[in-house]
């Protein structure tokens, strides 16, 4: 046992130093373009890795996470674009002098703090979802409805956001590629790089985050949730809190990966609250594998990946492949390709075919000390 | 004499004009024993609806520890001491047996407290404690979708002692058992009265005989008869509703 436990920790410990090895050395493997990419598809892994506790684990499929995603984009663009607003004129960023505004409008005002700004990005889309969801949860609103009524939320903040260019440019979105941060412009070789590395940490922090709200008791309640809510009531738990405080932080890392695929896109603009951007979302997790945390950060890695890469070869056929991915694992891999791995579907599929021989085993058979099987 | 621990006075529930319960009052002291037979639709789920919160009587008053129970949630009614288990097993299925009792026996029920403080001793002696009454030691690993059906029962009843309640309903904990695990079960639920409360709906007359308690006989959602079993099944009008259809369909 003790072998096998050390055997283990030293594959740990291995696969660790590979990964930190990799994030150091990346930008100097990687051309620029890719670089910016991958940066750009960890940070999607943050918010894979909300959509995996609150539909992975709690069992709410949410298609508005592009909401809390969107605000941390726009949080941090807020911010960029106070900050390097000094030569126009009023002081204040350049689009409002298109629509005749001379007046910072009040909400932009505390986001001259970058202070106020690191907070804000996490936790003003935690406090909405937390506030939209208690609403939703506290009137036993799930399954289907809840998916339904979260895509509507979704709708009503795009429309929002597109329509108003007098406070946020509207449809045009915030450029952040060109505002400066330390003297330096946000979009240049030096910054992404810092980007890069800010995105890998924070992918792992949130990881590591999410497994210790999932290892214990925790999880297992928003498990139970998943799988019989009144179950949980009868036991004496509220599962109304429960749900509250999971989308909250799901809202939070919605945030943070917004903020960080802004400053790594250039931009920020209601593109992210349409309605298949929250949708690939799931998908990610899908694929990945849901309710394993680390299949959500690969489906979102590697789906994005994959993305650009078919899209660079065979524009227009990105949508079909997506589309047959997600078939293909909903009806062949229910639990995504980690889930499958995870449940020696690698073993079953090399003796499918023949190369392999099928164990014989029982795993949960119990013998006592005759060598009986105890029933 | 001490107040009763439930006392339900004059309930009525109606579904759409339907008289799912009508003027049913029901006093349970503390310690007792109690099943509660009736054919089917007589209501027998219905009433422990009321109880824990599930649905709102149309008129009456469920009377627990000398207060109200009515618009009270389900959660703040099972935390003042009211446990239940369903008609059909209904535990964490994905959870191991040893995580679903880690949850009933978890004290404070926050989330907080779930995050941040391990279980103490005294919980993990608990359940361990649960799972040699109900025999699942062996099995405190294994996940509990891969139990059998007799021992899902027995592990929902296991949860349903680790909330360790003062009032437990119990609905059909035999359905579907084997005799001797029906045997086994009766003596379990016999030893837990007296500590606790106990009330148990069923169907089956065996099982009810050997729990030797009293019976409350319900019939269109009001109490027809309570007694012994053997005056039960003396009485004419409880022969005609119930026991005497029964011996007809088993012909």
């Amino acid at each position: 046992m003790s072998i096998f436990s050390t055997k283990k920790s030293w594959i740990n410990l291995t696969i660790w130093a590979l990964v930190i090895a990799l994030i150091i050395a990346a930008p100097s493997v990687l051309p620029v373009f890719r670089l910016n990419l991958l940066g750009r598809y960890l940070s999607l892994a943050i918010v894979a890795l909300g959509v995996d506790l609150i539909w992975g684990f709690t069992g709410m499929l949410s298609l508005g996470q592009g909401i809390f995603f969107a605000l941390g984009g726009y949080c941090a663009a807020m911010f960029l674009q106070l900050n390097s607003a000094g030569e126009f004129p009023n002081g204040i960023p350049e689009f409002f002098g298109l629509y005749g505004v001379e007046k910072l409008p009040f909400f932009w005002e505390p986001f001259k703090s970058s202070i106020f700004t690191l907070i804000s990005i996490w936790l003003l889309p935690a406090i909405i979802a937390g506030f939209l969801g208690y609403l939703v949860f506290r009137n036993r609103i799930k399954g289907v409805y809840f998916s339904i009524l979260t895509q509507a939320a979704l709708l009503v903040f795009f429309n929002f956001f597109n329509g108003q260019q007098k406070l946020i440019n509207g449809t045009n979105g915030l450029k952040t590629d060109v505002t400066q941060l330390f003297g330096q412009m946000v979009g240049s070789e030096i910054m992404q790089r810092w980007f890069f590395w800010i995105s890998a940490v924070l992918v792992i922090l949130a990881w590591f985050f999410a497994r210790w709200i999932v290892r214990d008791r925790f999880g297992n309640i928003l498990i139970g949730i998943r799988d019989d809510e009144a179950r949980v009531r009868f036991t004496g738990y509220n599962p109304v809190v429960f749900k509250t405080i999971i989308f909250s932080i799901a809202g939070g890392f919605a945030g943070i990966s917004g903020a960080l695929y802004t400053v790594q896109s250039g931009i920020v603009s209601p593109q992210f609250m349409t309605v298949p951007f929250s949708i690939e979302m799931v998908v990610w997790v899908a694929v990945g594998g849901r309710g394993t945390l680390l299949g959500a950060i690969l489906g979102a890695v590697f789906i994005n990946y994959a993305k650009s890469l078919v899209s660079e070869a065979l524009p227009a056929s990105w949508m079909f492949i997506q589309g047959g991915l997600f078939i293909l694992v909903v009806t062949a891999l229910p639990e995504g390709v980690l889930g499958w791995i995870r449940k020696d579907g690698l073993r079953k599929l090399l003796f499918l075919i023949g190369i392999n021989k099928k164990l014989e085993t029982y795993p949960s058979l119990e013998v006592d000390e005759q060598g009986e099987v105890k029933s | 004499m001490t107040a009763p621990l439930l006392e339900l006075k004059k309930i009525s529930v109606s579904f759409e004009g339907f008289l799912a319960l009508r003027d049913l009052d029901l006093v349970l002291n503390q310690g007792d024993l109690r099943a509660v037979i009736g054919p089917n639709g007589a209501g027998k789920t219905t009433f422990l609806d009321v109880i824990t919160g599930k649905i709102l009587p149309t008129k009456g008053d469920v009377i627990f520890k000398e207060k109200s129970l009515i618009g009270q949630k389900e959660f703040r009614i099972a935390r003042k001491g009211v446990g239940r288990k369903f008609q059909s097993p209904r535990i964490f299925e994905n959870l191991s047996v040893q995580e679903n009792l880690a949850l009933a026996v978890s004290r404070p029920k926050t989330p907080f407290s779930l995050l941040m403080n391990s279980l103490m001793v005294k919980n993990l002696d608990e359940i361990q404690r649960l799972m040699s009454i109900v025999n699942l030691q062996s099995k405190a690993n294994i996940r509990a979708g891969a139990l059998s059906h007799g021992q899902k029962q027995w592990l929902e009843i296991a949860m349903l002692v680790g909330q360790d309640p003062d009032l437990l309903l119990v609905d059909e904990p035999v359905a579907g058992l084997t005799d001797e695990e029906t045997d086994l079960t009766a003596d379990l639920l016999k030893s837990l009265a007296g500590d606790h409360t106990v009330l148990v709906i069923d169907h089956d007359m065996e099982f009810i005989r050997r729990l030797d308690c009293p019976v409350s006989v319900l019939h269109q959602g009001h109490v027809l008869k309570e007694g012994s079993m053997s005056e039960i099944q003396k009485d004419p009008l409880v022969i005609e509703v119930y026991l005497g259809k029964s011996e007809e369909e088993e012909e």
